[in-house]
């Protein structure tokens, strides 16, 4: 569903992403995992086709994002790290107008709007402007507005920062039936245990490369380090704090 | 008991904004001379045009026997008192947002800063930021005023002397009257009554201005007898405002009078609202911060669907949502469609004064003066659709800000975006144009040639003025910003508005001479035909102005398809 061949980014002369390859079957879900400023944001965001790669190419269901952009992102919904919505719009007007961006309109919209809302508690609030909504509640909102075209792929950079526990579980829960259904998750996040639990197969990103990628057998057998937890995992390959930087942080 | 820590000074508590504006800076320069070159012409002629015009106009006044002096005085006091009002206006929106709404807030009053340094450097910001384009504009009249009367080589510093302060004074005022807002409104209400209220200060301002009758000035024969002439140029226009004294201050200089009277009171008067301003936060901004961060609305007031459904179901869903949505945005910000009043007010203002003029009181005016209006007109309505289009087109892509993200990654056609936020700022804009026009050149009683040539050019003027702002909008765009209503004054904004004035004064430069030909001919009853000169003239206005609406709507969507939206913002 998603291929990444020797995807680059640069800013000047700082190079974000560094030639990452990627290949991401229907009906996965994966999870791209890396520390602050790996390039994780970046990539996921070249392949939503915001950002424009400096090289490499990027396909998504057999189409060249660069060479047909519009084709491909009509098969896939982005989930953004930040809820910016519009502040004056309300919630059901905001989700309307992400079907329209999607070419979709008329009753089957309306419904599946009201369906979308219901279950991310968010029917009560359809009618109000989202300047009064919570961090949590725009969240929602956005996971709404990227699964009302009901794509074929969800693109999501750090699904779970605003959510509460409830809606947490249920985010799982639709990633998973998504995926069990032939649909495809990219995921990016911190959070190991999610990634964990979640993920059919991950990606460690580090300085903008792919340090390794796997199942988390697949993980410890790279890494020559059985019975490993993801956290160890992880700081094996991207390296963790030493005990005299805390002291020298710490200490008085 | 510790020591409280030591304070930063308010030069570091501004790091943050003069760096930034640095870094932007450089950016610029790194980034396309092309840019910065543009910039530099087109405001290298501008700034030349206003001091050719001071330059010329004050020449003049200071030949004028026993009273130049004086009417030199008179008329830097009517330009700074305007100056005044847009002061004014502009720091009270300004204070909102650097005192409230500014996201360095957070961190800076959650730090140990003292109040008084955090008022201070405040209102440097506020001050920097609501004025730069005041100041820029009052740099050539100032040089002018400088060169006729030989100010000498001190005069910059005395020109810089009575300008601060005059800068500083309706700061202060923005900043009280916003801490006393904010304490009785939320903040976000606050942001639309504040609107209101500028706009209410600046019609104010704008009747003022209407009712002194400047022009009276020009015209001694209205008076009875020369010394009551004498005596309204010597009576002070506003004697309690800091305008009247600045402009005191620099004449004084200029005419060597030694008079400390308007030093003291622009400096003493400054300092003392500077403190009084201090007392005022001193004993409201905490509370007035902590309110400012409750109150937003909930409520939808106005579905807005209705009639306009029917006229636009015709088109895709995507093209007809934009519009919508971009219709929504509008009408339910206050800070934006509050603005249509002023408009309105400014319109009649516009269209009393045509009515005014001496064309309707029976006496025979001269050939000459009917040309002049009409051009001047043409000019004037040109003048204010640009305006216009600065304020509601201008701003269009940058109020997408943060949500491009939802644009960018959807299969929506940038150019289908563009296409949608063109023609919903043009259509109104066009009905604007054609009524304008056709009004006051029937007011002026413009044969029907004149009537032609103005709505043919104010077509594609409108045309091609929108396409500017909007394009103008997608090269400079102010997706970071904390107030909607700052958008028009950013520097792309200044750009815009120098770009399409001087296409305007281009298109009319190039109808002046053939049309008062056709129009002199007519007038002496030679019926002269469509000339060659006519159509080539023609030809190439029509030329020039389609060329600037579909040139940079072309680039335009050249650069949006490129344009870098990262994680925050766009890049």
């Amino acid at each position: 569903m998603i291929r990444l061949q020797n995807l680059t980014k640069r800013y000047g002369k700082f190079t974000a992403v560094d030639g990452i390859s990627l290949e991401v079957p229907r009906g996965e879900l994966f999870g791209l995992l890396g520390p602050n400023g790996a390039g994780k944001t970046t990539t996921m965001r070249m392949i939503a086709g915001i950002l424009r790669p400096t090289g490499g190419s990027i396909q998504v269901g057999g189409v060249d994002m660069l060479a047909r952009p519009l084709e491909a992102k009509a098969r896939l919904g982005f989930i953004p790290d930040r809820p910016f919505v519009y502040d004056k719009l309300t919630g059901g007007e905001f989700l309307r107008f992400a079907a329209a961006l999607y070419g979709q309109d008329g009753p089957a919209v309306e419904r599946r709007i009201d369906e979308l809302l219901e279950i991310f508690d968010l029917a009560p609030w359809k009618h109000e402007l989202t300047e009064a909504y919570s961090h949590g509640m725009r969240q929602k909102l956005i996971i709404c507005g990227a699964l009302v075209h009901r794509p074929e792929l969800i693109v999501v950079d750090e699904p779970m920062v605003g959510l509460d526990p409830k809606s947490a579980r249920l985010l799982k829960d639709l990633f998973r039936q998504f995926v069990d259904r032939g649909g495809t998750v990219l995921m990016s996040t911190h959070t190991l245990e999610i990634a964990e639990v979640m993920c059919d197969r991950i990606a460690i990103v580090c300085k903008g490369r792919i340090a390794a990628s796997g199942t988390m057998d697949e993980l410890r057998e790279q890494t020559e380090s059985a019975a490993m937890s993801l956290e160890d995992l992880f700081l094996k390959l991207t390296g963790g704090p030493r005990e005299h930087h805390l002291d020298a942080v710490l200490g008085r | 008991m510790e020591a409280a820590p030591s304070q930063p000074g308010i030069w570091t508590l501004l790091t943050p904004k003069w760096r930034g504006a640095l870094a932007r800076l450089r950016q610029e320069r790194r980034g396309s001379w092309g840019r910065l070159l543009l910039f530099s012409v087109v405001g290298g002629a501008f700034w030349a045009a206003i001091f050719g015009v001071a330059f010329r106009v004050l020449s003049y006044i200071q030949r004028v026997e026993d009273i130049g002096d004086l009417l030199a005085t008179k008329v830097l006091g009517v330009i700074l008192l305007a100056l005044l009002s847009i002061l004014l206006l502009s720091n009270i929106i300004t204070a909102l947002s650097t005192y409230f709404l500014a996201k360095d807030l957070d961190l800076l009053v959650a730090a140990p800063v003292a109040g008084v340094r955090l008022y201070l450097a405040k209102l440097t910001e506020t001050v920097v930021h609501s004025s730069w384009m005041v100041a820029l504009l009052a740099l050539p009249i100032f040089t002018a005023y400088g060169m006729v009367y030989s100010g000498g080589p001190l005069f910059p510093l005395v020109a810089v002397a009575a300008f601060v302060p005059f800068l500083v004074m309706p700061a202060v005022v923005g900043v009280i009257i916003t801490m006393f807002l904010v304490n009785v409104f939320p903040a976000r209400r606050t942001r639309e009554l504040l609107g209101l209220m500028g706009l209410g200060a600046l019609v104010t301002v704008v009747m003022l201005l209407r009712f002194m009758r400047p022009e009276r000035l020009a015209g001694p024969e209205g008076f009875e007898t020369f010394v009551d002439y004498l005596a309204e140029l010597r009576t002070p226009t506003s004697p309690m405002l800091p305008s009247e004294w600045a402009a005191d201050m620099i004449m004084n200089w200029l005419l060597r009078v030694a008079d400390p009277h308007p030093i003291a009171l622009l400096w003493g008067v400054g300092l003392a609202a500077v403190a009084l301003g201090a007392l005022v936060h001193r004993w409201l901004y905490h509370s007035g911060f902590s309110k400012a961060q409750e109150g937003a609305e909930r409520k939808v007031r106005r579905p807005l669907r209705g009639p306009l459904g029917a006229l636009l179901r015709s088109m895709p869903a995507a093209k007809r949502e934009f519009i919508y949505k971009d219709l929504r945005l509008f009408f339910r910000d206050n800070t934006q469609w509050s603005q249509l009043i002023l408009l309105a007010v400014l319109l009649l203002i516009y269209i009393f004064n045509i009515k005014s003029l001496p064309i309707h009181s029976g006496e025979r005016i001269p050939f000459s003066l009917v040309m002049i209006i009409s051009f001047l007109n043409l000019g004037l309505a040109g003048f204010v659709l640009a305006a216009v289009a600065a304020r509601f087109i201008f701003p269009t892509v940058s109020l997408e800000g943060r949500q491009m993200w939802l644009l960018r990654s959807s299969p929506l056609d940038p150019q289908a975006m563009l296409w949608s936020k063109y023609w919903t700022g043009t259509v109104p804009l066009l009905v604007l144009a054609m009524v304008i026009t056709t009004l006051t050149n029937w007011l002026l009683q413009a044969g029907v040639f004149m009537m032609a040539v103005s709505l043919g050019t104010i077509l594609l003027y409108t045309l091609a003025a929108s396409a500017l702002a909007l394009s103008f909008g997608v090269f400079y765009p102010q997706f970071g910003t904390e107030n909607a209503a700052q958008i028009p004054t950013s520097f792309g904004g200044v750009v815009y508005m120098m770009a399409s004035l001087s296409l305007l004064a281009l298109v009319i430069m190039l109808e002046a001479q053939p049309v008062a030909q056709q129009l002199r001919a007519h007038h002496l009853g030679e019926g002269l035909g469509v000339t060659p000169w006519l159509l080539l003239t023609g030809g190439a206005v029509v030329v020039i102005l389609i060329t600037a609406t579909i040139l940079p709507l072309r680039l335009s969507a050249r650069r949006i398809e490129r344009m870098e939206i990262a994680s925050g913002g766009v890049e």
